[in-house]
């Protein structure tokens, strides 16, 4: 508990700094914009309700959903750079998670300036125009001043949104307080959880209660007070933002992982290597799962771990199944040809769907492959996890097999484990290096006629690092070094109640002999 | 000759349908002090904001000591005219001397002569030293008004403009204010023009009394001239403050 806490102290002036740097990016992007458009929209009628409409609809969109759509946006762009200019740009992490959330910031603003600008005393804009102010001057010595204090109350809104969202931005590959959240759902580490939603919402309170000195500031004509709100708020983002100065020299490498234990692990058991290899290194980890491989062939990230079933399906959209070594020789030569992407090897096991069942019952109905598990399947419960049933791979099976289960229910992947204890289910669907498997002792039925798809852990290189002898040379002797019972222990000792390792542990753990 | 301070000829505003000004012409010679008067939606202080170019007529001209007052950009006609609103207009984010100090700043005086301009018209307009420091909402109505008058007066304008600067002031206040307000007018050799409803303050203050009705200017003179006008109506308003006055003395007559 306390080594928790204290991992995740450690992790903090990253963490935070990066949090910072982006909201408060966005937010004084935000203002940039919005300030503006609210003046253009306070003046002209025409021009208020669709910029006002616009914004609300952009609020609509869920933030996970918008920061998503930067990335294909991004990308798309920046191929069409590379095209013309011969220069692309980085379409994940920052430039994606900025511009979503500067987005996101400008309804609060928009509102709330517009508002306030056309609330102010037709009178007292009559009296401007009559001492001899420009629309200029009366702008900024008599309508913004008047306007402030509401568009204060704006700025707060929109900070306290910005700060909350930014977390979201984990996924995308920018570093951020989500980083806690996220990593910590996965491996199921509640004190990281905690931490980094506490973490999230401390920073958001600080800001407003700063943000608010600056506003009652603006309401009572009190400069002191906004100074101090503003002074406040300058020093504490250049404090921040000190620990990035260091930590900001470029990485030599970036290894890259998706969002489960497994790939956690993977990923520090790589950077590992190449650490000791004498090199730097960054992660960027809770990449999607379509995201990550993207990333790779665009050379955002260096390394990362995929698995053999899922690039055959989903990257080059093949809907058969050759078999285990011709689905593996396939992608080695279709991914270097298509996009220069280098299949450096396997890993040594497969993480595929498989079904288990607990061994007193197989034993006792005589199951030991999905051909008697057919035969028996009028009499038993399916349980799988949520998405398993609506699979191209289940359709697979039961097209090979014909199953026939009294019922089929759905879990979540912790309670489907529970369910298979408890008899609520007969046999699951799970996933085949899942620690759970060993830990239960649970048996894994045999497939004889081949229906579901390998799901080897391959290691993928990026094409401008596809001839890089030192990564090659530091992660080349992990191939073929992983069995399915090692990587089993290892998420396991990540994935369990107590006694948790970090995905860390777990890697210096699997990496000894 | 001289060229007269304003000359208004042919000025036709309409709002909609309606005009609110309908080809008003006046013409007002330097230094004098003109009343305009008038039943209430007759066009007053929009015919006040067309000298300042705070409302743009649809036709007419508009002099100011002989130069076309739309030969020059209107922030900058309006720096030389003081305008005292009917709703007085003050900048409540701004301090007392802040409000007052608002022209000459845009004309980009220096700060010590701006300090001492706000030290002078404070005194001008008979306010304490020490209101310079509050904010409009910290003043009464009165002094709002008062307030008002010495911004108007800040960057030593030579035409001044008043659309009822007295209305929030009590009688005998009323009445000081107003004899201070012509004196200022002698002292600093102004030209006024004052929108009033009060026909014995007109009489009282006024070199010239202007009647407005329906965006009309139905007649304008001396008030001695204008008490013999050929117009019952106009004979009526200006014999109201005499009949007031003698119906009052009555009243009080019986009660001693
Ligand atoms: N901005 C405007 N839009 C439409 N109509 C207006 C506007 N300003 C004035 N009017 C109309 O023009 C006419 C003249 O208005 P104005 O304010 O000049 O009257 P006034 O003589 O000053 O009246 P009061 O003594 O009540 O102040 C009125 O009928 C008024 O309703
Ligand atoms: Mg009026």
């Amino acid at each position: 508990m306390n080594e928790r806490l204290a991992a995740a102290w450690t992790l903090l002036p990253d963490y935070l700094g990066w949090h910072v740097l982006l909201s408060a990016s966005a937010l004084v992007l935000g203002l940039a914009i919005s300030l503006p458009l609210a003046v253009a929209a306070s003046r002209s009628p025409r021009l208020r309700w669709p910029v006002l409409a616009l914004a609300g609809l952009i609020q609509t969109i869920p933030s996970l959903a918008l920061l998503a759509l930067f990335y294909p946006l991004l990308l798309a762009l920046s191929t069409l750079l590379k095209g013309v200019l011969g220069h692309g740009f980085s379409a994940l992490g920052f430039l994606p998670s900025l511009l979503a959330l500067t987005l996101y910031s400008m309804l609060p603003i928009l509102r709330t300036a517009t508002a306030g600008i056309l609330g102010v005393d037709p009178a007292v804009r009559e009296a401007a125009d009559g001492v001899g102010m420009t629309p200029g001057q009366r702008l900024v010595q008599v309508e913004l001043p008047l306007a402030m204090p509401v568009i204060m109350a704006g700025v707060r809104t929109a900070a306290v949104w910005t700060i909350g969202a930014a977390t979201l931005s984990t996924p995308v590959g920018q570093t951020s307080l989500g980083n806690y959240i996220f990593a910590g759902l996965q491996t199921e580490n509640w004190v990281s959880v905690l931490f980094g939603c506490a973490a999230s919402a401390a920073l958001a309170l600080l800001v407003d209660q700063l943000l608010g000195l600056i506003e009652l500031g603006a309401a009572r004509r009190n400069r002191a007070l906004t100074l101090v709100g503003a002074a406040g708020l300058a020093v504490g983002v250049v404090l921040a933002l000190l620990p990035l100065v260091k930590i900001g020299q470029p990485a030599s490498y970036v290894v890259g992982a998706k969002n489960f234990s497994e790939q956690y692990i993977l990923a520090e058991l790589m950077a590992d290597r190449l650490e000791k290899a004498g090199a730097h290194v960054a992660r960027k980890e809770d990449l999607g799962s379509a995201v990550a491989y993207r990333a790779l062939a665009a050379g955002e990230i260096d390394a990362y771990v995929d698995y053999s079933g899922t690039l055959w399906a989903n990257v080059l959209n093949r809907k058969d199944n050759p078999g285990r070594a011709a689905v593996l020789a396939g992608l080695t030569s279709e991914l270097k040809k298509r996009d220069g992407v280098r299949v450096l090897g396997s890993l040594g096991f497969e993480n595929a769907y498989a079904f288990a069942m607990k061994p007193e019952r197989a034993r006792a109905l005589g199951v030991a492959s999905l051909a008697d598990l057919a035969r028996q399947a009028p009499g038993l419960t399916l349980g799988s996890d949520l998405e398993f049933l609506s699979r191209p791979e289940w359709k697979a099976v039961d097209g090979a097999y014909g199953f026939r289960f009294k019922a089929q229910r759905s879990f979540q992947p912790t309670f489907m484990y529970r369910a298979l204890a408890g008899g609520e289910a007969d046999v699951i669907s799970a996933f085949s290096s899942d620690g759970r498997i060993s830990a239960d002792r649970l048996v894994v039925l045999t497939d004889p006629k081949g229906a579901l798809p390998p799901y080897d852990a391959v290691i993928l290189i990026s094409p401008k690092r596809a001839d890089d002898a030192r990564l090659i040379e530091a992660l080349k002797p992990l191939v073929g070094s992983i069995g399915v019972e090692a990587m089993r222990a290892a998420n396991f000792s990540v994935d369990r109640d107590r006694d948790k390792l970090s995905p860390g542990q777990a890697a210096r753990a699997l990496a000894k002999p | 000759m001289a060229s007269p301070a304003i000359a208004l000829t042919d000025i036709v505003k309409r709002y909609g349908a309606r005009a609110a000004l309908d080809g008003v012409s006046l013409t007002v010679p330097a230094g004098q002090f003109v009343a305009l008067v008038g039943a209430s939606g007759s066009g007053k202080t929009t015919l006040l904001k067309t000298i300042n170019r705070l409302v743009a007529p649809e036709s007419g001209r508009i002099a100011i000591q002989g130069d076309d007052a739309a030969g020059q950009p209107a922030p900058q006609l309006r720096r030389g005219i003081g305008y005292v609103f009917q709703e007085i207009g003050l900048f409540p984010h701004l301090t007392v001397a802040e409000n007052i100090a608002i022209t000459p700043k845009l004309l980009a005086w220096d700060a010590a002569r701006i300090a001492r301009r706000v030290t002078d018209l404070l005194g001008l307009v008979d306010l304490p030293a020490e209101m310079a420091g509050r904010r409009p909402a910290e003043l009464s109505g009165g002094q709002r008004q008062r307030v008002g008058v010495a911004r108007a007066l800040a960057a030593e304008p030579r035409v001044l403009l008043m659309d009822e600067p007295f209305g929030a002031l009590d009688p005998v206040t009323r009445e000081a204010l107003g004899r201070d307000v012509r004196a200022l007018h002698e002292r600093l050799s102004l030209t006024t023009v004052m929108v009033t409803h009060d026909m014995a303050e007109a009489v009282l203050l006024a070199d010239r009394i202007v009647v407005m009705k329906t965006g009309r200017l139905i007649a304008h003179g001396t008030p001695a001239e204008l008490a013999h006008d050929a117009d019952p109506e106009v004979a009526a308003l200006m014999d109201a403050p005499r009949r007031q006055a003698e119906r009052l003395r009555a009243k009080l007559g019986e009660g001693a």
